[in-house]
């Protein structure tokens, strides 16, 4: 039965798979017009010398707007999926049972190296700096807000590896992360509404284009770079302290006992 | 068959390698690490179709403004496909944790079947 099914299932699959290949065009023969259209305009009309980010932030700003809602939601899904619930005593035999058994196989977490330490906070400020260059240059050069925002996440991180999950929630406090990046999330619709009361189209450019490859050109594209920025570093800062607590909640606990 | 329809190819071949280990994954997160890898097929085949012969990288920093460049829709429309892969799969990995939390395990085929 199960056969059966898989493979009436492959066939289908095979022949729709095969068929979709055969209708593709062919190799570096791109169709058109929009992106012919976008590459020939995009700098000249927004400053932008990245097409990429100009199509994101602003030709089709609309759909990053829903974009971002997509990484919001799905950061929201994951902390409430991972809140803490209180275990039953069993429950927490189970797991010391297990634990006891990790450390007998040797599968105990090695201490930190002085490696590990030394280049971890070496790395903190370069990442940092790394990020922010990304968010602030992007509709220069390739990057923008959602590569460097992650960029920037990844800084804590190495706080984390480099020292203790005490550190890194001390440096990156659960409520100050939620609000600040629900703040630039919010930011984000704010900017976009200012063009309506303004008298424009919803995400219309209301903010000065500047000069071309220079930071803080492009008006709205940059200032919405810089939102998305802190939202998606926000965002995956909250992801991951979720993660390490629901590792390290039992532990973290014993010791304030 | 020219060397350009090889980058169909590369897509067509993480697409099935992706839907082969997530039809016979035996573990929720190696079936999501597959979803992912299934997804990042659409990568190549998105920046594939938006391939000009001769064209660069859609940026025109330092360069002149003339240039053929490729179709940057489709660049962009792949940042917010890696984006959601990204946060999707944090999504899939919670509820992979709280299902071992309330089974015990991770085997697809050994989870307790839902009850209403």
């Amino acid at each position: 039965m199960r056969t059966g099914l898989l493979a009436a299932g492959g066939a289908g699959m095979a022949a729709l798979f095969l068929w979709g290949m055969a209708g593709l065009p062919p190799f570096g023969s791109y169709p058109g017009p929009y992106g012919d259209l976008l590459d020939s305009f995009a700098v000249g009309e927004r400053k932008a010398t990245d097409v990429v980010s100009a199509v994101n932030f602003d030709y089709r700003g609309f759909d990053t707007l829903g974009e971002e809602f997509i990484l919001f939601v799905s950061v929201a899904g994951a902390t409430l999926l991972l809140r803490k619930i209180e275990e039953s005593a069993d429950g927490e035999e189970s797991r010391e049972e297990s634990e006891r058994e990790d450390r007998q196989a040797g599968r105990a977490p090695p201490p930190t190296s002085d490696a590990t330490r030394a280049f971890g906070v070496a790395l903190v400020g370069l990442t940092v700096l790394f990020g922010l260059y990304m968010i602030s240059h992007g509709q220069t050069t390739p990057g923008g807000g959602f590569q460097g925002g992650v960029i920037l996440a990844t800084a804590p991180l190495s706080v984390y590896l480099a020292a203790d999950a005490r550190t890194f929630q001390r440096i990156a406090p659960r409520s100050v992360v939620e609000w600040v990046g629900s703040m630039a999330a919010a930011a984000y619709i704010v900017l976009g509404l200012a063009a309506v009361v303004l008298g424009a189209e919803f995400l219309r450019n209301v903010t000065p284009l500047g000069e071309e490859e220079k930071m803080g050109s492009s008006g709205n594209i940059f200032w919405l770079n810089l939102g998305v920025g802190i939202e998606v570093a926000g965002g995956f800062v909250l992801l991951l302290s979720v993660f390490i607590e629901e590792a390290l909640q039992r532990r973290l606990r014993r010791e304030s006992r | 068959m020219s060397p350009g329809f090889l980058a169909y190819a590369v897509a067509a071949f993480v697409f099935l390698c992706g839907l082969w280990g997530a039809a016979t994954s035996r573990h929720l997160v190696h079936l999501v690490i597959c979803v992912g890898v299934l997804q990042t097929s659409t990568y190549v085949l998105l920046l594939a179709i938006g391939q000009k012969a001769g064209g660069v990288a859609p940026v025109y920093y330092g360069v002149p403004h003339d240039l053929l460049a490729v179709d940057p829709v489709v660049q962009a429309l792949m940042l917010t496909d890696v984006v959601v892969e990204a946060t999707v799969v944090a999504l899939l990995l919670a509820l992979a944790v709280q299902a071992h939390k309330h089974a015990g395990t991770l085997d697809p085929d050994a989870l307790p079947r839902l009850k209403g």
